[in-house]
């Protein structure tokens, strides 16, 4: 920046302080409002430009001044002048906006993750530990956090203007947003797609907190169980476990390690396995088998919810070797001795 | 909705009966009335694109599912169908040969027969889709994958699909019944214009010079015709191979 | 220098003596008596006018709705209306405004009326189709308002699924009905226009001696043409949806609800070039007439109305930045939408250069023309805002770009419309309106116009989501602000619906050409005769020739004098 980061302070808190442009509280904030404040520039200076040459033309060339007009028929010098500058100007804008666009669509390596689901009119978030919190979200600043969202029903959008991050929550797919929070404070949430009735209801609150804070509200707002714990459970009373057992004859692919990995398929193609794979994977196996094994995997789709599908998601990603696996065979033989209580494991 | 030029009437200072009076030569006017007609086609791809953009894409994603559910589809009737398509457009080819050279008897037999054509192919679809009811391959809360899971049950002689993609022949389907419904919704159009300008013919409005309205039908109908075209293999054809 | 009389006055408007003045007696309104012989009608003309009756209606019914929503909005909380009723005022609004108004406004009325005498021709090719064109739109709106009657609709203009196919009771089906009806009106007059442009322009008449009020209506035609059928097979697709149950939109079913939204911008974004080409020939029109000159680089302006026409079909998923398009669809999409905002800045300048070395008078229509080219430029500089891919993850979905169509279509081609509207009304009615009351309506627009809609600006960016019912109390002086606005705004509409309709009876007889200005329209006698020329003209001057006017008028003065 070429501003004083002086004079920008100054600028953005007293704008702010009128109500009239959103705090910076996250690390991409400044980079927003920077090329925000040149496309403003670029519109101030053209609508300065017109408006002179409108105004300009009209008092010189008024008919009490010039009763006769001259006629002429163009300038090919000028064409090419409000041609060229226009489109590099606009060119840069194009150039800026991506870079931007591919920060804040392309997740740093070291963000922590937090699942969002959305549905009408709420919005779900789910930290790994295994805390829920429903129109609200803590953050810890410092770290970026990367949310990973899909809906239950409709097109919802994410929104935290003072972040300036948002994107689209749809059904059918994850979509992802990352962010930094940079100041303490709380801030709006807003549903910015329309959803229906209570689409102004689906708002809350993002906290961003200090490190410490932050942790001790994990510990204080634990539900007990992690979500790879829920998804532990889960896999063994859906019966993952009876193909995907980690031994050498299993019917289905050992699941350790997976994540993150390059995969073959049948089809001689190669994927990546991250959320959107396992998710995939569950709900339509025929289009996802791994390359040595028979397409003999039963659909899931109807039987878990979003939820659910979180919870198997983080517990694959946290399997590294087969024994947690071992253990889920030991909880589902221990299971038909005891039946789960039914808000853990949601069908 | 099909173009049709605008009717004509008799204007006793103009050279010929169907001459309008807002354009300034006979001439001006059959061509404004072809070119309007090329328009309104290029309208109808655009129309019909959407739904062969929704195929692309699902063929795409589904191709197992999209094949196996095009082999359930008659070929042999989708073939025959061709040929009478073919046919009912090579007789309305006839007819506007027979408008140009003024022979009346003959441009009527052409146009009955484009039509017969045409109805027999309507009624052949009629038959696809009730073998389809049958079948419970119509999408909506009939639609059934049984036959596709399980094939051997049912005599067919296929490899079954897994139950998440065995679904995916509902969208197949779809597109199936959106597609040729949509074709089949502008032949019966056709023909019920094919009626009107059948009865006109006989009554030798256009065996006496003015022959647009029966090459601009012509146009329209072979429009018909080659959406078909592009449909029968696009359906029917995508892994053809033996069934049963 | 010129002899002329009125040299140094600041109005070119010249009427005919009005003690001995009157209204040509055979004229397109005269020509025939009673009810049935407007309602099958074939003359373009009568036409135009059924259409600019019928487009009034819609637009005050669409405004009626506005008003509701900024009423609403005067609030922080939802205490006006129940959230469905909100939901339904907005979706209400779109849907009329975009699919009953500003698609029609002005190709229907005055391109209906103009582009054959622009060209010398006696009709457009076919009028019953145009007619058919007019009882289509008729069966769209009555559809529209009996989804209304029935209870409503509320899926948002953008029929966005899968809210609209499985999560609402209401009329879907209805409206859908309505614009795919609609659509075919749109469709059909383009269609005609195209072919009148092709096949029916006068002996002499190239393509090059066109008025720019008709190549921008050819370029909007070409989208009209292309683009509405998609529209109309994504309504069919979502009614069958909603009644079969198919699943092409589910993703239950293995659909994609991303599919909807690419087949409905495909339409959609050129749809915004149907609204605003049409307007920009009225301000090609009405700048050249009160500067007195020749467009300024007509070749450019008639070449750039043909290239976003073109570029607009490439923009689509502009519309979509945000909702899971890959990164690099979303890069080429943004690159497009740059260059077709190169076009539209082509044509500020060309008009506002036209204003140099001309002879520059105020009549209401320029007023508008100014209007137009200011409110303009800012909707459409915000546009590139929205077209910069990281900006519009900010922006986008907030009323940052509430404000932004506002401006480019109610500063914009609302304008336009009204100048249009306005610089034609003599023609089309033989009578003139009054000029200070008409100035006064003017500039009540502007300023109505400009409080409601930069507050929103400031709104959007500050992250208030559009089409919500109830906001964060800190938003309200900027939603009070914009509410202040509308109702001068709203004045500002009603004026002209009065003072017009006052003008058929009181207003001053016009004659031919109140303007001195120059195309085919202004030499024929206002209200033209049903067949609109005595004679077919041979056309062996270029456009905007005013030093052959001058040349005519000296001439006069001579013979006279």
């Amino acid at each position: 920046m070429h501003i004083s980061p002086v004079l920008w302070q100054f600028l953005i808190k007293w704008l702010h302080a009128s109500a009239l442009f959103p705090a910076e509280a996250s690390t991409i904030a400044p980079m927003m409002d920077a090329l925000y404040f040149f496309l403003l520039l670029l519109t101030v200076i053209g609508l300065i430009l017109v408006g002179s040459l409108i105004f300009g033309f009209s008092l010189r060339y008024r008919r009490s001044r010039n009763p006769v007009a001259t006629q002429v028929e163009g300038s090919t010098l000028m064409e090419a002048t409000w041609t060229i500058i226009p489109l590099a100007l606009f060119l840069v804008c194009f150039v800026w906006g991506a870079l931007l666009y591919f920060r804040i669509y392309n997740p740093p390596a070291n963000s922590m993750n937090i699942y969002i689901v959305g549905k009408q009119w709420m919005w779900k978030a789910e930290h790994p530990g295994g805390q829920h919190e429903i129109n609200s979200l803590h953050v810890p600043i410092g770290r970026p956090v990367q949310l990973t969202m899909i809906s239950q029903d409709v097109f919802h959008s994410f929104s935290i203007p003072d972040f300036r991050v948002k994107r689209e929550v749809i059904p059918g797919r994850y979509t992802t947003v990352w962010f930094e929070a940079t100041d303490v404070g709380t801030y709006h949430l807003f549903c910015t797609q329309y959803c229906g009735t209570q689409h102004s209801g689906m708002i809350g609150e993002v906290t961003a907190m200090t490190p410490a804070d932050y942790e001790k509200w994990t510990q204080q707002s634990t539900s007990g169980m992690s979500l790879a714990q829920n998804g532990e459970r889960l896999f063994a009373s859906m019966n993952c476990n009876a193909c995907h057992n980690g031994t050498a004859t299993a019917r289905g692919p050992n699941l350790a390690g997976v994540y993150g990995s390059k995969l073959t398929l049948t089809n001689g193609s190669q994927v990546l396995v991250n959320e959107a794979f396992l998710r995939d994977a569950i709900l339509n196996p025929s289009s996802h088998v791994t390359a040595g094994f028979n397409p003999i995997m039963p659909t899931y789709q109807g039987q878990i919810s979003e939820d659910g599908l979180i919870d198997l998601v983080e517990y694959i990603k946290t399997l590294q070797t087969n024994y947690r696996v071992q253990q889920t065979q030991v909880t589902s033989q221990s299971n038909q001795a005891a039946p789960v209580t039914p808000e853990m494991v949601k069908p | 909705m099909p173009h049709e030029t605008a009717v004509h009437e008799e204007h006793a200072h103009v050279f010929v009966p169907q001459h309008r009076h807002h354009f300034e030569t006979e001439e001006q006017q059959r061509e404004a009335g072809s070119f309007g007609m090329w328009l309104f086609l290029l309208t109808e791809i655009m129309f019909f694109g959407g739904l062969f953009f929704a195929y692309l894409l699902y063929r795409n994603w589904y191709y197992p599912a999209f094949a196996v559910a095009s082999v359930q589809l008659s070929v042999r009737l989708g073939a025959f169908n061709t040929v009478m398509l073919i046919s009912s457009g090579f007789f309305m080819a006839l007819g506007v040969w027979a408008a140009e050279v003024r022979k009346r008897e003959l441009l009527v037999w052409m146009l009955v027969l484009t039509t017969f054509f045409g109805c027999v192919f309507l009624g052949v679809k009629y038959v696809e889709y009730k073998e389809k009811w049958e079948h419970h391959h119509i999408p909506g809360a009939s639609f059934s994958v049984a036959e596709f899971v399980n094939p051997a049950a049912y005599g067919i002689d296929e490899k079954p699909l897994m139950p998440d993609m065995a679904k995916h022949t509902e969208i197949f389907f779809f597109l199936y019944f959106a597609m040729t419904g949509m074709h089949a919704l502008h032949m019966i159009i056709g023909i019920v214009l094919l009626g009107w300008l059948t009865w006109r013919a006989h009554r030798g409005e256009f065996s006496a010079g003015y022959v647009a309205p029966i090459e601009n039908f012509g146009l329209y109908w072979h429009f018909v015709d080659i959406v078909w075209l592009f449909l029968f293999p696009l359906l029917y054809l995508i892994n053809r191979h033996l069934v049963h | 220098m010129s002899t002329l009389p009125n040299a140094v006055s600041n109005t070119i408007v010249r009427l005919p003596d009005q003690a001995t003045a009157t209204i040509p007696k055979k004229n397109y309104i005269t020509a025939e008596h009673g009810l049935l012989s407007w309602l099958l009608t074939g003359d373009h003309k009568r036409i135009a006018m059924l259409y600019l009756i019928s487009i009034t209606v819609f637009f005050f019914i669409g405004g009626a709705f506005a008003g509701m929503i900024r009423l609403e909005l005067l609030t922080p909380q939802p205490d006006l209306v129940s959230s469905d009723t909100y939901n339904k005022f907005f979706t209400m609004h779109g849907i009329i405004m975009v699919f009953l108004f500003l698609v029609p406004s002005v190709p229907a009325t005055i391109g209906n009326f103009l582009i054959p005498i622009m060209l010398g021709a006696r009709d457009l090719a076919f009028p019953k189709i145009n007619l058919l064109s007019w009882y289509l739109y008729l069966v769209g709106g009555a559809l529209t308002l009996a989804a209304l009657v029935l209870g409503g609709v509320d899926t948002g203009w953008t029929f966005t699924t899968p809210l609209s196919t499985h999560y609402l009771n209401t009329h879907v089906i209805t409206a859908g009905m309505a614009i795919f009806v609609a659509g075919f009106s749109s469709i059909f007059t383009g269609l005609n226009f195209i072919v009148t442009i092709h096949r029916m322009r006068a002996p002499g008449m190239t393509w090059f001696r066109m008025p720019l009020f008709v190549w921008s209506h050819y370029a909007a035609s070409i989208l009209m043409v292309l683009g509405t059928p998609v529209l109309a097979i994504t309504l069919v697709l979502v009614v069958l949806e909603r009644t079969v149950n198919i699943g092409v939109f589910d993703p239950t079913k293995g659909g994609d609800p991303l599919l909807f939204q690419h087949l409905f911008w495909f339409y959609s974004h050129p749809a915004v070039y149907i609204m605003i080409l049409p307007g920009m020939g009225v301000i090609s029109e009405v700048i050249s007439t009160f500067s007195r000159k020749r467009v300024f680089g007509y070749t450019a302006v008639a070449f750039s109305s043909v290239a976003i026409a073109l570029f607009g079909f490439f923009v689509w998923a502009h519309h979509m930045f945000i909702m899971g398009v890959s990164n690099y669809s979303a890069l080429v999409f943004s690159l497009l939408t740059m260059l077709v905002a190169v076009p539209s800045a082509i044509k500020i300048f060309n008009w506002a250069f036209t204003l140099q070395k001309g002879s520059i008078t105020f009549e209401t229509p320029m007023l508008y023309a100014f209007g137009f080219m200011g409110l303009f430029t800012i909707g459409g500089l915000t546009g590139v805002f929205l077209g910069s891919l990281g900006m519009d993850i900010h922006l986008t979905e907030t009323y940052f770009i509430v404000a932004h169509f506002h401006f480019v279509m109610v500063g914009g081609m609302l304008m336009a419309f009204l100048a249009g509207v306005h610089f034609w009304w003599p023609k089309m009615t033989g009578r003139m309106y009054p000029e200070s009351l008409s100035k006064l309506a003017a500039v009540t627009t502007f300023i109505g116009f400009n409080l409601t809609f930069l507050p929103q600006f400031i709104l959007g960016y500050l992250g208030m989501p559009r089409r919500y019912h109830a906001y964060p109390a800190e938003f309200q002086v900027l939603n009070v602000l914009s509410t202040a606005g509308a109702t001068v705004l709203g004045i500002g509409y009603m004026l002209p619906l009065l003072y017009l309709g006052w003008s058929l009876k009181y207003g001053e007889i016009a004659g031919d050409n109140p303007w001195q200005a120059t195309g085919l329209e202004w030499q024929i006698q206002s209200p033209p005769l049903t067949e609109n020329f005595v004679e077919i003209p041979i056309v062996d001057y270029e456009a905007y020739d005013y030093e052959w006017l001058e040349k005519k008028q000296k001439e006069q003065v001579t013979t006279v004098g």
